[in-house]
């Protein structure tokens, strides 16, 4: 069990130096740049997958699009779109590596706004023109409600993605948490790796509970069906 | 008053699914649209409020072309219930129902007092209106679907196999619910069903189409069950036509002999073979016999005037004297039908 | 070569088999080894567990819950802090890999057995089989569409998910992206993404075939219907 006390030997080196904790190196500047590179990547995201998941799983139109992107950005390697793009756009500022970040982070979103949509039940669109709704009000009032967990889960996992592709672009000169993984294993310096690491993981974790609360605080109890049946 | 003129639909792969149907659907009653599956009835029901457009033909709305109105803004004037009721499951179910004065841009205030007040109208406990609809059994959102079709207080409804996802008790209390609403309220409704019995059960008219989308019959259901049009009516209206058409035949004029009764303890004569022995307060405990003194055999009761000549026949069949009990509402005997009194009432029945 | 950069072609010839550790064919075998091997792996340990959670309905909830905790860890710190473990090896990107692999598919077996009509379970169990037979000859077949649809997800993200490893020096293709980032050059990103891009492709398309062959009749239900 050498490589346990090794672990937190590292952990206590990392979070324990004073230098760690201030500067543009330090934690609290790494994890704010970490989270605004996620956040930005997932908002642009979100922006342009939901309405397009919206449109497409309400007009049945362009359902293409939703199988071929959701394809792709599985066997796309993450690692290998950003190297291409930071190659060809160069490194000047930080959209060489934003533009692949949001470009992977579209399908999960697109794929489950498009099949919550679509997965409404065809009487409860009926019954919602029936009553008189026009098509956009059928769409905001009745199926973004119903759709909302899939969207929501769709989120959630571009945001779980998002996330762990910043650490991934730290190599290619992103900031972020992922510096201390990146630089740490090229000077060998393990505290770094090991305490940026755990980091990561935690930010990870964190954005994955946000989401699940976002949910619960979101969905109608009368979609996810969290009342008992009385 | 709906009418249908000359209505074709016919779709882009050829396939027509009502052809040239021409049919009046009369102000303030059920007008049943009934046929086996593939005959276009919830197509025309869905041409009405445009949910479909006709291809052909005109569909008018009390004299104006339903074609040259806004479909959302006419679908607003229509209550429209649909099979599983459709209900928006993430709005409670007071919000369901006051949906369309929503739309109309009511107070909201009103509005869910116009939703409380169906809500007991329909027969639903007011403590469901904070409930979501998966709380609710498939009958109850049933009557939910029906209470947020009427909450504009459209004068038109259209059903579309609303109770045929319900088992048969819980139908057979709806469809008595939409007949007690629809006394008060007196809308025009048009009804689609593939269930025979449910048409003649609600239908002030019944409108019988056949696969293709073409009128068979359309008639009153004692006509209907009389005079069917030809076999394919004939086949569909199915087995019992006879016994079934008693129920549209009055027991009003049935002739009751009232000195066959007689009270318990009491003297019998001797000169009938059957007599109908009742309690003090006239309510009937069974039939006695010559043949079998001391015993008391079964007996059957109906209504004179509220219920059917059917019901009747049913209560004379269920007793071995073969007379049926009439009684009143409060089930004191008021008479009995014998044999040779409901022999005479069937055969002016079968001359119509 | 005096005669400016080598077009992409003559990059691969020059590289495909060169006997070093780095040529692409060594590459290729190695992305592989590292990304089959832990789909394997992941449905080998998914089928008895998923199982498990249908027989044992208690089990589900704690399992998926991890599961869910687990998909969430993101690759990159995962791979550094099993280093200490594992040390620079293949394991090392074999053994997180394995787990993303069981949380999509333990889902997929517990969704594809929950597929199973009760009526047809109903009657196998009228029928007499007894519950082994049930399983092995009538509910794991009918699972087998959702199964194999996870299997895809699974292998297709797995294939890519690999060349993450390149930033330990294990990441099979990977390792063209950081050999193009360090001596700033194109051709050898061009590869990389094409030839996992493909190696999904083909492990999808098999996957595929494996299906419309497990489950014939899943097919004709199609055609009949369109």
């Amino acid at each position: 069990m050498g490589w346990l006390s090794a672990f937190f030997s590292w952990l206590g080196e990392f979070f324990g130096s004073p230098e760690n904790w201030s500067g543009p190196g330090g934690i609290p500047m790494r994890l704010l740049e970490h989270l605004e590179f996620s956040a930005l990547a997932l908002v642009l995201a979100a922006l342009i997958a939901v309405p397009l998941g919206l449109v497409i799983g309400h007009t049945g139109r362009g359902e293409v699009i939703v199988v071929v992107s959701a394809n792709l950005a599985r066997a796309l390697p993450t690692l290998g779109l950003l190297v291409m793009f930071v190659l060809l756009l160069g490194a000047a500022s930080i959209w060489p590596v934003i533009i692949p970040l949001v470009l992977l982070s579209v399908p999960p979103i697109l794929v489950n706004t498009y099949e919550g949509i679509k997965g409404v039940d065809p009487e409860l669109r009926d019954a919602a023109y029936g009553m008189g709704l026009r098509g956009g009000q059928v769409l905001l009032r009745v199926l973004v409600p119903v759709a909302l967990p899939l969207i929501l889960l769709g989120c959630r996992l571009s945001a779980i993605q998002v996330v762990a592709t910043t650490t991934v672009a730290a190599y290619t000169g992103l900031g972020g948490l992922g510096r201390y993984v990146i630089d740490g294993f090229a000077t060998k310096d393990y505290a770094s790796v090991v305490g940026g690491s755990v980091l990561i993981v935690l930010f990870a974790l964190v954005v994955q509970i946000l989401f699940t609360l976002a949910q619960r605080v979101t969905v109608s109890p009368g979609v996810s069906q969290r009342l008992k049946v009385r | 008053m709906i009418t249908f003129d000359a209505v074709t639909k016919r779709y882009p792969d050829g396939t027509v699914a009502v052809d040239r149907l021409s049919l009046e659907a009369p102000t303030g009653e059920i007008t049943v649209l009934v046929g086996p599956s593939g005959c276009g009835k919830t197509t025309s029901l869905r041409m009405i409020n445009r949910m479909i457009d006709a291809s052909e033909g005109r569909i008018l709305l009390d004299g104006e072309p339903v074609q040259g109105i806004d479909p959302p803004t006419l679908r607003r004037g229509i209550g429209y219930v649909i099979q599983q009721a459709g209900l928006f499951p993430h709005r409670k179910i007071v919000d369901n129902i006051a949906t369309v004065p929503y739309l109309l841009g009511w107070d909201k205030k009103k509005a869910r007092v116009r939703a409380m007040e169906l809500l007991e109208r329909v027969g639903l406990d007011p403590a469901l209106a904070g409930r979501y609809p998966f709380q609710l059994s498939g009958g109850q959102q049933q009557r939910v679907g029906v209470a947020r079709a009427l909450a504009a207080d459209p004068p038109v409804l259209l059903m579309d196999e609303p109770f045929s996802a319900v088992d048969p008790i819980v139908r057979t209390s709806l469809q008595d619910e939409l007949l007690r609403l629809q006394a008060e309220l007196n809308k025009t409704i048009v009804f689609v069903t593939h269930d025979i019995d449910e048409a003649i059960k609600l239908g002030d008219r019944v409108a019988v189409l056949r696969v293709g989308g073409t009128l068979a019959q359309v008639a009153d259901p004692k006509t209907l069950l009389s005079e069917p049009a030809d076999d394919f009516v004939r086949e569909f209206l199915g087995h019992d036509r006879g016994i079934r058409r008693l129920q549209f035949v009055s027991t009003e004029g049935l002739r009751l002999r009232t000195d066959l009764t007689v009270e318990e303890g009491a003297e019998r004569g001797t000169s009938e073979s059957w007599q109908l022995v009742v309690d003090a307060e006239g309510r009937p405990l069974g039939w006695a016999s010559g043949a079998r003194p001391g015993e008391l055999e079964p007996y059957g009761t109906f209504v004179p005037g509220r219920d059917s000549m059917r019901s009747a026949l049913d209560a004379a069949l269920l007793s071995p004297s073969g007379c049926a009990v009439a009684v009143d509402e409060q089930g004191k005997v008021v008479g009995v039908a014998t044999r040779e009194a409901l022999d005479q009432a069937l055969a002016e029945a079968a001359d119509g | 070569m005096g005669d400016g950069p080598p077009s992409i072609w003559e990059w691969i010839a020059r590289n495909w088999d060169t006997g070093r550790v780095d040529s692409i064919r060594n590459l290729l075998t190695d992305h592989l080894t590292m990304s089959l091997v832990p789909i394997m792996l992941a449905l080998v340990v998914a089928l008895p567990l998923g199982l498990a959670c249908v027989r044992w309905r208690w089990l589900y909830q704690p399992t998926s819950g991890f599961m869910n905790v687990v998909y969430a860890l993101p690759s990159l710190p995962v791979f550094m802090l099993l280093i200490s473990v594992t040390g620079l090896s293949q394991t090392t990107v074999i053994i997180p890999l394995t787990f993303y692999g069981m949380a999509v598919l333990i889902p997929a077996v517990v969704d594809g057995l929950g597929s199973v009509p009760d009526h047809v379970r109903q009657s196998a169990v009228a029928m007499g089989f007894t519950p082994l037979r049930r399983l092995l000859q009538v509910e794991l077949p009918i699972a087998v569409p959702v199964v194999l649809a996870g299997l895809r997800v699974v292998a297709v993200s797995s294939i890519s998910l690999v060349s993450v490893g390149a930033l330990i020096g294990q990441g099979g293709l990977g390792g063209l992206f950081t050999r193009a980032y360090q001596n700033p050059f194109m051709p050898p990103v061009i590869v990389g993404i094409v030839l996992i891009v493909a190696l999904a492709l083909v492990a999808d398309g098999l996957l595929v075939l494996a299906q419309r062959l497990l489950t014939p009749w899943v097919r004709v239900r199609k055609g009949q219907g369109s």
